[in-house]
């Protein structure tokens, strides 16, 4: 089944509005409510226009009178255009803000890096006290925006666009702690959203085909980060690789690195967007094979690195362990 | 809630004075401060903190409350004097402005007392306000709210979209003052990015728009209590003001924007205020 998350926001969002009269969604003319879920959500819902620091300054200004503001609007414009406003009004003040990012990563397709977000994990994980998320399918957005009525502080959700497919059975999703959809002792593959996630799990099951066992992590929150279940997971393994929609500085990957580099030092391959541009026209799901952010990259990764290891005589960690 | 005149039988002009002496003294500090926006918006703040701002100093949370934003958060030195001569925390805080183990850093912070939410970097404050007056108006409150703006500010983009905001949302409790004292960091705002005729810009904004004398605190007072002025209209005063205001040898030059008063120009300045107190 298959489902836009951004639509899946949508939904749940608007029987939260009935029930917390202080729940306010402020747009940016994204489009994402039209007439009609307007008018469902009455004058909880306000089209603000297109000036995205005006839209984050209004909603700290809100919050800050206690208002909960679900904000509107792209990734891209939210966390490069608005970065200050949610930087100094929004995080500063430790306001509950929740920014609602559509068309993360590449999810904006053919519409071209103005309107892909490839840089907004990054950017978002390194504010104080601002939690980060990256729902990997429907359910995931529709339990993080439930959960999100229990955060004090900021939170940005990184949304999709078009309806990506939803994850096989997972544990429930749960803001902060990190999903082991599948457990094995020799790498580690750790990723978010939902391609990414769904190319570890199709990656684990080849690896696994070549006895290679992998523990694959669905890490949806990049802020605060899951470090506990990220070390027990990499601690018996040789290797953790990353996968994103994301350019490879900075998020996922770089949030891995970070914590195992002082935790728990293993090699870490961080595996996402080449840093570059996107010059390939085409939607979500060619983007994502066009730069191979596939599970065949993932299998590739692991047997050259395991491979290069082998030969070069390094003893397995597991041995030196035990 | 009463308006805070705690100095009943003071003028304006006195307590502005105060304000402008406890500025002085900021400068005079290791660390200087920002004087001249501090000077040029003293009357300003004097006439909204003695007599229109509905606040109370000793519950300065209280929900009902008016509430007033920075925007030029570069006159902090401005804001903490006026705080303090109205009551929000000691005056004697002030001498430790700037100074480790302070909380009163060089651009407004919430730890202060009175202090809505932190300003500096420009172009903030009218969308916090907007959101301010958006809060007050579904809470079916009465609240006004004010910003002060400098004219420098005006060149950044995010003010014209929450001035675009505030008069489509029709956010008639929302008061806008710009301290149009016409100098920025290094030189005169219209020979940088000319705004004039400033009026007429607001206007075309849909804003309610006066054009008086920043330095007369009564007429100040008389036009921010009558706002709004123009019903479902956001209200702009354009205060017409001078930078460094009261000091002769800084008055009207860019040199007052920071300034870090040797001991022997706080002196000067000191008795240059001392005259102007008493010729009124």
């Amino acid at each position: 089944m298959t489902r836009a998350t951004r639509e899946a926001y949508r939904d749940s969002l608007l029987p939260l509005l009935r029930r917390h009269p202080e729940l306010i969604c402020l747009d940016s003319d994204t489009g994402l409510f039209n007439a009609e879920y307007a008018a469902t959500a009455g004058d909880q819902y306000l089209n603000l226009g297109i000036a995205e620091q005006n839209l984050m300054g209004v909603a700290a200004g809100m919050a800050a009178c206690g208002r909960i503001p679900f904000v509107n609007t792209m990734a891209a414009f939210a966390t490069s255009r608005a970065l200050e406003a949610i930087k100094i009004d929004i995080a500063y003040n430790k306001l509950p803000v929740r920014i609602m990012a559509t068309h993360g990563g590449l999810a904006a397709g053919h519409l071209g890096p103005t309107h892909q977000a490839l840089e907004d994990l990054a950017v978002m994980r390194v504010l104080p006290g601002m939690t980060v998320v990256v729902p990997a399918d429907a359910a995931a957005t529709e339990a993080f925006v439930e959960q999100s009525l229990n955060l004090a502080g900021p939170l940005y959700v990184r949304l999709g666009r078009k309806p990506t497919p939803a994850l096989p059975a997972a544990p429930p999703p749960v803001i902060g702690k990190a999903q082991t959809l599948r457990q094995g002792g020799d790498v580690v593959l750790a990723s978010c959203g939902p391609y990414p996630v769904l190319a570890c799990l199709a990656a684990a099951d080849v690896l696994a085909g070549q006895g290679i066992e992998a523990t694959v992590l669905n890490m949806h929150t990049l802020r605060p980060f899951d470090t506990e279940t990220l070390v027990t997971a990499a601690r018996p393994a040789s290797l953790v690789v990353t996968l994103e929609e994301h350019w490879r500085s900075g998020g996922l990957g770089g949030a891995v690195a970070e914590t195992l580099a002082e935790a728990a030092p293993t090699r870490v391959l961080r595996l996402g967007m080449p840093d570059r541009f996107v010059d390939e026209v085409g939607n979500q799901e060619h983007l994502v094979a066009h730069y191979d952010l596939t599970a065949e990259q993932v299998v590739r990764a692991v047997r050259t690195a395991l491979d290069t290891e082998a030969r070069s005589g390094r003893t397995d960690r597991r041995e030196l362990i035990s | 809630m009463t308006v805070t005149r705690i100095r009943e039988r003071e003028t304006l002009q006195a307590v502005a004075a105060r304000i402008r002496s406890h500025v002085v003294d900021m400068c005079a500090g290791p660390e200087g401060g920002h004087l001249g926006g501090a000077f040029s918006s003293a009357d300003i703040l004097a006439a909204l903190y003695s007599s229109v701002l509905m606040v109370d100093p000793q519950r300065p949370d209280d929900p009902d409350r008016d509430r007033f934003l920075l925007s030029k958060g570069h006159a902090a030195v401005g804001l903490y004097a006026t705080l303090a001569e109205h009551g929000f925390f000691p005056v004697e805080e002030l001498a430790g402005y700037g100074r480790p183990g302070s909380r009163l850093m060089g651009h407004p912070v919430r730890a202060v007392p009175g202090v809505e939410l932190p300003t500096g970097s420009l172009g903030h404050g009218l969308a916090l306000g907007c959101g301010f007056a958006l809060a007050a108006r579904y809470a079916g409150r009465d609240a006004r709210t004010f910003v002060l703006l400098g004219d420098g500010e005006l060149q950044e983009g995010s003010v014209w979209e929450a001035a675009i905001a505030a008069a489509s949302l029709r956010l008639d409790r929302l008061v806008a003052v710009v301290d149009r004292n016409g100098l920025q960091l290094t030189g005169a705002t219209e020979g940088i990015a000319p705004m004039e005729p400033l009026a007429d810009r607001w206007r075309s904004f849909g804003w309610a728009v006066r054009d008086v004398d920043g330095h007369d605190p009564d007429r100040l007072a008389d036009h921010l209590n009558a706002a709004p002025w123009e019903p479902g209209k956001p209200s702009v005063l354009i205060a017409r003001t001078v930078k460094g205001q009261g000091l002769p040898f800084l008055a009207g030059r860019s040199a007052s924007h920071y300034v870090t008063l040797s001991p022997r120009n706080h002196a000067r300045a000191a008795r240059a205020l001392q005259a102007m107190e008493a010729t009124g």
